[in-house]
């Protein structure tokens, strides 16, 4: 496959809480990873295992304090949260941390002015965000007074518009109702054929999970698997899988019979409806 | 304890002249020893709904009955209100940010205290309340800031329980938690209502939540209330729920994505995936 966009070698980092205080623990520690071109990763985990840490240190919120992180191949420099021009883009679950521009244009276009974008490169961006996002609209309207929902895709409007090679999602699109959320994840998946961006997406929503392409799970501040989310969710029997994996399991346990292997909700369905028993019955019927 | 609101108003005073409706002919019941759900879009007065219930703010028009207590707009008494106010136990959002005591036991012996309960009483209660909520009692004499923030918002839910309320009022009280984690809190809130047939209201945005664990549902659209049913009654219609801008639990999602593919109608709405399971099964369809 692709060339990878982003790697890291034995990252460490602790917060530290006061000069005279033992013993803080590591909120990161030897975390390796590599994440290629074009691939959607997410990372799962418990509140406090670090995931939001590591997304702060990818994308230089916070400065590591061992290992290193290289960009296509370039080990970054520990100041790299001065470069303004760092192609990778963090959205967090907090849109209001993002909001800046006294209108949603504004707001997306500040990004772009701040790296020295063209004129007529800017607007044709911004013009182009507004439109998949939808929300021309709201474009005059200050983002501020939006429902969550709207200002969260205008903060990721804001991002895309920068046409980083990395964003970071965290937890970015729990503010989202589940359409929207579906919406946004199928147009994630478009850009990410299309303009082979690449995706981090930290989340607690297996749903949201079963759309990467990788899962890395990270416990107290350590990725302890990574795989396909097949593979993940075979091993983890205690992640709740996502709802056509959950189906099926459910099947089998009430002791019918089911493919044996990980199914997306898709699949089940297809399954379901395609079944001979299914034909047998509107034979019958 | 029933509670009635009929035709309902409040506003927030935005300045001398100028208000904001936030509520506006509210219609609703909340059924004794029911949990009902209040749901709705941000923004569409569900949080101003609980605040009127308790008085935070003042209603300009309709009748709040709570038991055998009235408060009547028209002829607005401050002591009906806060007597109904004393039947109540509200868990705010993010709760965990309104502690403020050096330690546990002080924070969720507070409220009891206040209310005249021997502080030594009020101690033996937080120790059993604290086994409750699932905080091991040690933590008793630690500061609620050295927690972690489910912990906390334990502490907090404790606190209020300590009260004794007639009528528990919960803010979307699992926001903000791992999967893990709200389920603990939850089920924590189930098992309390079930076990103290207590009058609960939650507040949530999560329809899949509520889907799960309320017997009633009450649907809430710009400042009124548009819905109030038995909770499968409320799910059984996507098309209307889609018109207050609201999506079905996902489960009810995938039955209708198989109901629309395979041609059929199973006979019943599903919430959990295992009546899916069930009911695909009975239709024949594995």
């Amino acid at each position: 496959m692709a060339e990878p966009v982003l790697e890291v070698k034995g990252l460490s980092f602790r917060y530290i809480q006061h000069h005279d205080q033992q013993g803080d623990s590591e909120a990161i520690s030897n975390v390796s990873l590599r994440i290629l071109r074009g691939e959607w990763v997410a990372l799962l985990g418990r509140n406090g295992s670090g995931k939001s840490t590591l997304a702060k240190l990818l994308a230089g919120i916070l400065s590591p304090h061992g290992g290193e992180i290289l960009l296509h191949g370039e080990p970054l420099d520990m100041d790299h949260s001065r470069r303004s021009d760092l192609p990778i883009g963090i959205i967090t679950h907090h849109p209001d941390d993002h909001m800046i521009g006294t209108t949603v244009q504004d707001d997306i276009a500040f990004g772009l002015e701040n790296r020295n974008i063209p004129y007529d490169e800017m607007k044709h961006r911004v013009e182009e965000v507004l439109e998949r996002f939808k929300l021309s609209p709201y474009r005059h309207h200050d983002p501020s007074r939006l429902s969550s929902g709207l200002k969260q895709l205008a903060a990721i409007a804001g991002v895309l518009a920068l046409k980083p090679s990395l964003i970071i999602l965290d937890e970015a699109l729990t503010m989202l109702d589940t359409r929207s959320k579906l919406e946004m994840i199928d147009t994630l998946r478009q850009l990410q054929v299309s303009e082979a961006i690449t995706i981090l997406s930290i989340t607690h929503d297996m749903n949201e999970a079963a759309a990467a392409d990788r899962l890395f799970i990270m416990e107290s501040g350590t990725i302890t698997a990574s795989g396909t989310p097949d593979a993940i969710f075979k091993l983890y029997q205690e992640l709740e899988p996502p709802l056509g994996e959950s189906l099926r399991r459910c099947l089998l346990h009430k002791g019918r019979k089911v493919p044996s292997k990980y199914m997306t909700e898709e699949e089940v369905v297809d399954w379901l409806c395609t079944s001979p028993s299914k034909t047998l019955r509107q034979i019958t019927s | 304890m029933h509670i009635t609101l009929e035709d309902v108003a409040a506003d927030y005073k935005l300045g001398p002249i100028r208000h904001a409706d936030v509520l506006v002919h509210v219609q609703a019941v909340f059924r004794d020893k029911a949990l009902t759900a209040v749901i709705g879009h941000t923004g569409s007065g569900k949080t101003s709904l609980l605040k009127v219930l308790t008085g935070l703010i003042t209603p300009t028009q309709g009748r709040i009955r709570v038991g055998d207590i009235m408060v009547d707009a028209q002829d607005y008494s401050a002591s009906h209100h806060k007597a109904i106010r004393k039947k109540m136990g509200l868990v705010f959002q993010y709760p965990e940010t309104q502690l403020f005591a050096e330690t546990v036991e002080k924070d969720i012996i507070f409220g009891p205290m206040n209310l005249g309960v021997p502080e030594q009483e009020a101690k033996e209660q937080a120790r059993e309340l604290a086994i409750k909520v699932g905080l091991d009692p040690k933590l008793l004499a630690a500061s609620p800031f050295s927690l972690s923030n489910g912990q906390r918002r334990r502490v907090a839910i404790a606190g209020i329980l300590a009260m004794k309320p007639d009528i528990l009022m919960l803010d979307e009280p699992a926001a903000g938690l791992d999967p893990a984690g709200r389920k603990d809190i939850l089920s924590l809130i189930m098992n309390w209502h079930r076990e103290h047939q207590l009058t609960t209201i939650l507040v949530t945005q999560d329809i899949d939540e509520a889907a799960c664990y309320a017997d009633e549902m009450i649907v809430m659209s710009e400042g009124t209330v548009v819905m109030q049913a038995d909770t499968r009654e409320v799910l059984s219609d996507p098309e209307l729920l889609r018109a207050y801008n609201l999506e079905s639990p996902r489960v009810r999602v995938l039955q209708e994505k198989i109901e629309y593919r395979a041609g059929i109608k199973l006979p019943r709405v599903c919430i959990t995936i295992e009546e899916l399971a069930s009911a695909l099964i009975e239709a024949g369809l594995v």
